[in-house]
């Protein structure tokens, strides 16, 4: 118990460094296409390309000088803090696959964008295809949760290999879609995500954290003692489905990195971590993020160092910081931070 | 909140009229009528099975009713929506959200939030919350994660985040499973002194010894109300026996 305002006060210091962080990607994601646009205020963009150029020529780590590193990179860190941010909710809601349901059905979405986009001329954005389809299915869940009583194992496991099937069958339909990239769909990709990619997961990243800074209570209510709130008149029935609605939007925005397949481990395992160490709730969920945010960011520097598939790397950094929770909470009671 | 209570010249705080509901074949209420005046301690009891978690889940609008009609406060159950006025703790509370990391202070804290809406807790807020807390003696406790606590002291966490929605009525659902018979004396003794501060109280407890000590009035409920009056009645009554015993006779009657 001794120390825990320094505790609180570490905490709350590495999150005002993640957001600083978050903020100044944003801010060359910005700067970057004031200067594509000819206009002025692009030299935050070039400073930081600079600054690549320099760090090749001292060390050479060739990455920061490419644009492309930096927008994978800020569409990483806004994964690292919504990721959590819902999965919190999520998981003591005991609705863990939901994510992992949702990037199926998003996979899916994005088959049938394919389809459209090679029967027509009008080629959707796959994101937003995929963000319908999550969405959509988000709804599907919730309609199946609320018919069957409980988010069982059943509908979810209908859904999740139902939305996958669907989505093999039309991609085999359209005749494979030469040339596209369905691999980076399924595994993610460091240099796949496109500048228009990444302003989709900024776009997405305010919705979500403006919605839970606002609604905080009334989730941390809901999932907390879901009969009490009821009581107290909140619609329970109304914030599930922001929930599920709000799982689909990060599931979206972080497939691009992460892929269909391991994009729910950045709902799961930030959160997993940090509830196993942390006492309030509130501090669980600066925990999570930090988490969620170191994982992310080392996991995709050592993927490109390395060439080592960065979904994976992130995971399994993230599962590195779950067991060393595991570890730590067992051991001792006041647990320091460094 | 109470002073409105008052002024209002006290309608029924709960009156539940000719309610019947049932789970698909099985009835679990039939046909029961009654009203919960304010100020009351109410102790709900009968044999396991009975309906009285039912009931108190129509009192309290968690269930609608399939014939019949429920009022809080004198409004009908489905225009209610002061939810701060009730306070309701779930059975088996004490084993609930065991996994979370939640302080006793952020449980505590819940009961402004209906308050609130969307806006951020305000320094009276918090001030309130702090003597909840200090009122059922777990102020000390407050930074500690609620799955940390014995049975007895997350029941108070639970009272106290009751008492800081300043509720009118205290619901309970068997409040005291799993937890020692020394902490059950002080939590009863508690619930005494909030209802004499005007709090309405409405227990489930399958302990009749505690209730005929505790509340003012009783209602003995198998499916069917069997008694509904005051606590010196039920005693003398025999409704117990016939409440009980039809338990048995209508396990007999379907095999």
């Amino acid at each position: 118990m001794a120390g825990k305002p320094t505790r609180t006060r570490l905490v709350e210091g590495a999150t005002v460094a993640v957001a600083a962080f978050v903020g100044l990607l944003v801010l060359f994601m910005a700067s970057d296409a004031l200067g594509s646009a000819g206009l002025p205020g692009g030299g935050l963009a070039e400073f930081l390309v600079l600054l690549g150029r320099v760090l090749e020529a001292l060390t050479g780590l060739e990455m920061f000088r490419f644009r492309f590193v930096w927008y994978s990179l800020a569409t990483g860190a806004l994964i690292g803090v919504v990721g959590p941010l819902v999965g919190m909710f999520v998981v003591h809601r005991e609705m863990a696959l939901i994510g992992e349901t949702l990037a199926h059905t998003a996979f899916a979405g994005v088959a049938a964008g394919l389809l459209v986009a090679s029967a027509t001329d009008w080629s959707a954005p796959l994101l937003l295809s995929a963000l319908v389809a999550a969405v959509l299915g988000a709804f599907g869940v919730e309609w199946l949760a609320e018919r069957t009583e409980t988010y069982g194992d059943v509908p979810i496991a209908v859904m999740l290999t139902g939305s996958f099937a669907l989505g093999t069958v039309i991609i085999s339909y359209g005749g494979g879609f030469s040339g596209l990239n369905i691999d980076s769909f399924l595994f993610g990709n460091i240099s796949f995500v496109p500048v228009g990619g990444a302003w989709v997961m900024v776009a997405l990243s305010a919705f979500v954290v403006g919605v839970v800074a606002t609604q905080y209570k009334q989730l941390l209510f809901i999932t907390f003692d879901e009969q009490a709130a009821r009581v107290a008149q909140f619609d329970v029935s109304l914030y599930n489905k922001l929930l599920v609605v709000l799982t689909a939007m990060v599931v979206v925005g972080s497939m691009q990195v992460l892929g269909v397949i391991l994009v729910a481990a950045m709902l799961v395992v930030p959160t997993a971590a940090a509830s196993q160490v942390a006492e309030s709730f509130r501090e669980a969920l600066l925990l999570a993020v930090l988490v969620g945010e170191v994982s992310v960011v080392s996991g995709l520097l050592v993927g490109y160092v390395t060439g080592l598939p960065a979904g994976g790397t992130v995971v399994l950094i993230g599962i590195g910081f779950y067991l060393l929770s595991v570890a730590a909470s067992s051991r001792s009671v006041s647990l320091s931070l460094h | 909140m109470s002073e409105d209570a008052a002024r209002r010249d006290d309608p029924p705080v709960v009156a539940v009229e000719d309610v019947t509901y049932d789970y698909g074949e099985t009835l679990a209420v039939e046909d029961v009528t009654l009203t919960v005046e304010s100020g009351e301690f109410l102790g709900l009891v009968g044999p396991n099975g009975s309906g009285k978690t039912t009931l108190l889940h129509l009192m309290l609008g968690l269930l609608e009713p399939d014939e019949g009609s429920v009022s809080l406060f004198g409004e009908p159950i489905d225009e209610f929506a002061d939810g701060h006025r009730i306070g309701y703790v779930a059975q088996q509370a004490t084993q609930q959200g065991s996994a979370m990391p939640v302080t006793v202070e952020e449980v505590v804290e819940m009961g402004r939030y209906p308050h609130r809406g969307s806006s951020r807790l305000t320094d009276a807020d918090r001030r309130t919350v702090r003597e909840a807390m200090e009122r059922v003696e777990i102020a000390d406790l407050a930074d500690r994660r609620i799955a940390a606590l014995s049975g007895g002291q997350r029941q108070r966490a639970y009272i106290a985040r009751a008492v800081a929605s300043e509720a009118d009525l205290l619901a309970l659902d068997e409040p005291t499973v799993g937890v020692d018979a020394e902490s059950r004396d002080r939590f009863y003794g508690l619930l005494q002194e909030l209802n004499e501060d005007g709090i309405t109280i409405v227990l489930i407890e399958h302990d009749i010894g505690v209730v005929t000590d505790r509340a003012s009035r009783i209602a003995c409920i198998n499916r069917q109300l069997f008694h509904h009056g005051d606590t010196e009645s039920f005693v003398e009554s025999d409704a117990l026996e016939e409440a009980y015993g039809s338990t048995s006779s209508v396990v007999h009657h379907h095999h």
